[in-house]
């Protein structure tokens, strides 16, 4: 099989690298577009989770507290990671789809062109 | 004798004939649509990936039906019936888990990859050292979820059924690793998925009624039910407040965050959901069944707040624990409560639905493991190892066929032979393992230029040592009571779970093998190939 990963089997594109399409401004975008997003967001959200399990743990009375009726603080934070999960799987889609998406799909089609 | 083994024995069987019966309704349709999918499997994509056909709904849905395990329906809900908020603290980290698949891997994964996680992890790697390492973490950590479901599978059928000897539990274990190489051998990926999709709708709909007749009993207002829980639990507001469980001691604390850290981090290195992102067109596709993925299982483990305080609420603690320790029988039993009690016709309807739900659901889980193991074993060991990459697709796929008899005919007798020991935690291993051994590969491969084979093979071994070695010393395994081996005491590491040493240990592992070896792609080109790839979907299978 020699070095080469099997996968690669499509090979380099015509004409380009991928190197130089690696190195491009256009994929430098395309790969900021992503990490911009994902990385902080990523580094947000476990965050937020080991908050809500430091304070289940180490602030008990807090986290007791009554909010409404028999619901207290603790399950407001509970409910409230549901909601944040949802909302950010719905947040990093519409970004893929406004930021991420349209780049990938242009140079992935002139790409082929190329080829 | 508990009362569901006396509810069985009583009524000479007739509730026992109605869940047989509810269990064989499904095998027999869930088989049939394995031959039709059989029928349509011709090559290679075909068994690892469905054909890459399924739509993003789909897969979403298989993806819940890979996942929602007998351990997330009838343990969570069993958990909170018994500690209360606690339980519910436990379910979150399974839901917040799915955003580090949806930003960081699946489609990253999907354009990259073809099969398996090895092709992802093995791709700018020297091919031999990498697969085996992938293909070992792989197949451990199938199995040690597979072991989990097996004995579990057959203590809880056995009581659900009311059979009472190891002799019943025995054939129970056979009949469900028989039926999950049927799914696999036949019907590979397309006849899993739709096993899998069958499953997570039932379990949907199941969850779904007892969850309305629950919330209807309290006019819909969730702090009745709450309230109501708190007061029959005996427990009053500690019930409703953190602590139950996981804060008693200083330990159990730390215990807990290890805990949240292999749920977290560990969900999206399981094999056996990696391998569905593989099963859609598109990185699109698959970021899409993610979404949907993330919907479903997110209203599923809402519902098993209702289910969880509703046994609390509604079951006295001693009827919790007397069929089951540990409340896995929390929620059947609520189902038979709310149709109406043990001598109802409702009752016992509701009750060989649940139950029937519960089957459904250890075999879909058990179908995916094998599946995804199986694969492994065919695609990078035997391919690719053993036959560097000289073997056809028909031998490969032969392989995995072969494979799947195989490890199912391992996992019937380990679970055979494990069915008396205490093996929980061999689930929440498996999530140690994932997240210190596979999660720090996948993501320093994709992202990390310098990365290299030696930083690969020290993060997969390191990760995978360090977990296992950790809980082979830790009170799961010796030393206690609830301990594997109740009888030894060789325990000298104090946590139940080893995430937040193995973890870390996983990713400084793959970092230093890395920075203290040469590197293998100077010019970068290996690596270009792959980010760009990744990123736009350029030639993606």
């Amino acid at each position: 099989m020699g070095t080469a990963p099997q996968e690669a089997s499509s090979g380099p594109p015509a004409g380009r690298n991928y190197t130089e399409v690696q190195q491009s401004a256009e994929f430098g975008e395309l790969r900021r577009a992503h990490r911009s997003f994902a990385f902080p967001v990523t580094v947000g959200f476990v965050v937020w989770y080991f908050l809500y399990v430091l304070l289940s743990n180490y602030a008990g009375d807090f986290m007791g507290t009554k909010v409404v009726g028999n619901v207290n603080i603790a399950f407001v934070f509970g409910i409230a990671q549901f909601v944040s999960t949802f909302l950010i799987a719905w947040w990093y889609s519409r970004h893929a789809a406004d930021r991420i998406d349209p780049k990938a799909e242009a140079i992935k089609k002139r790409l082929e062109e190329e080829a | 004798m508990s009362s569901l083994v006396q509810l069985a024995a009583d009524d000479a069987g007739e509730h026992r004939t109605l869940i047989i019966t509810l269990f064989s309704v499904f095998v027999a349709a869930t088989l049939g649509v394995t031959v039709w999918a059989g029928r349509r499997t011709k090559d290679a994509t075909d068994f690892y990936a469905g054909g890459r056909s399924f739509t993003g709904f789909q897969n979403g849905l298989a993806i819940s039906g890979d996942y929602m395990s007998a351990a997330s329906f009838l343990g969570i809900a069993g958990l909170i019936a018994l500690s209360g908020y606690d339980g519910f603290l436990y379910s979150i980290g399974f839901l917040v888990a799915w955003l580090i698949a949806l930003l960081l891997v699946a489609e990253p994964l999907r354009n990259s990859g073809r099969f398996t996680m090895g092709d992802v992890l093995a791709y700018r790697m020297r091919q031999r050292p990498v697969r085996t390492a992938a293909g070992v973490s792989t197949i451990v950590v199938s199995i040690f979820y597979l072991l989990a479901q097996m004995v579990g599978a057959g203590a809880l059928v056995a009581l659900l059924l009311g059979v009472s000897g190891d002799v019943g539990k025995n054939v129970i274990v056979a009949i469900v690793g028989i039926v999950m190489i049927l799914y696999v051998t036949i019907g590979g990926m397309k006849g899993t998925t739709w096993v899998q999709m069958i499953k997570a709708c039932l379990l949907i709909a199941g969850t779904l009624l007892i969850t309305i007749l629950v919330m209807a009993k309290y006019n819909f207002n969730i702090s009745s039910l709450l309230g109501a829980a708190a007061d029959n639990s005996g427990k009053g507001a500690a019930f409703l407040e953190p602590g139950l469980k996981y804060g008693v001691t200083t330990t159990s604390k730390i215990d807990f965050i290890s805990l949240g850290m292999a749920l977290v981090l560990g969900t999206a290195g399981l094999p056996h959901i990696l391998v569905r992102f593989y099963t859609v067109p598109t990185a699109k596709v698959a970021r899409k069944s993610v979404n949907w993925a993330i919907g479903i299982i997110g209203v599923f483990y809402l519902m098993t707040i209702a289910l969880g305080f509703g046994a609390a609420a509604l079951l006295t603690p001693k009827e919790i624990t007397e069929s089951d320790a540990a409340g896995n029988t929390a929620a059947p039993l609520l189902a038979q409560e709310i149709g109406g009690g043990a001598d109802s016709t409702g009752g016992a309807t509701l009750l060989a639905l649940i139950s029937a739900v519960a089957f459904a659901t250890i075999l879909a889980v058990v179908a995916g493991l094998t599946l995804a193991s199986s694969s492994s074993f065919a695609h990078d060991l035997y391919a690719n190892v053993i036959r560097r990459g000289n073997a056809t697709e028909k031998e490969e796929v032969r392989a995995a066929r072969l494979a799947a008899v195989a490890i199912g005919a391992v996992a019937i007798v380990l679970g055979i032979f494990a069915g008396k020991l205490n093996v929980a935690f061999l689930v929440a291993l498996a999530f140690a393992v994932a997240a210190s051994a596979n999660l720090p590969t996948l993501l320093y491969s994709l992202f990390w230029k310098r990365f290299n084979t030696r930083g690969s093979l020290w993060s997969i071994y390191g990760g995978l040592f360090s977990s296992v070695f950790l809980v082979f010393f830790s009170p799961v395994v010796s030393g206690e009571e609830s301990s594997m081996f109740s009888g030894v005491d060789f325990q000298w590491f104090p946590l139940s779970n080893p995430g937040l040493i193995s973890i870390p240990l996983g990713f400084l592992l793959g970092w230093l093998g890395t920075v203290l070896s040469a590197p293998e792609d100077p010019d970068g080109s290996k690596y270009a190939e792959l980010e760009v790839r990744s990123l736009t979907g350029k030639g993606a299978h």
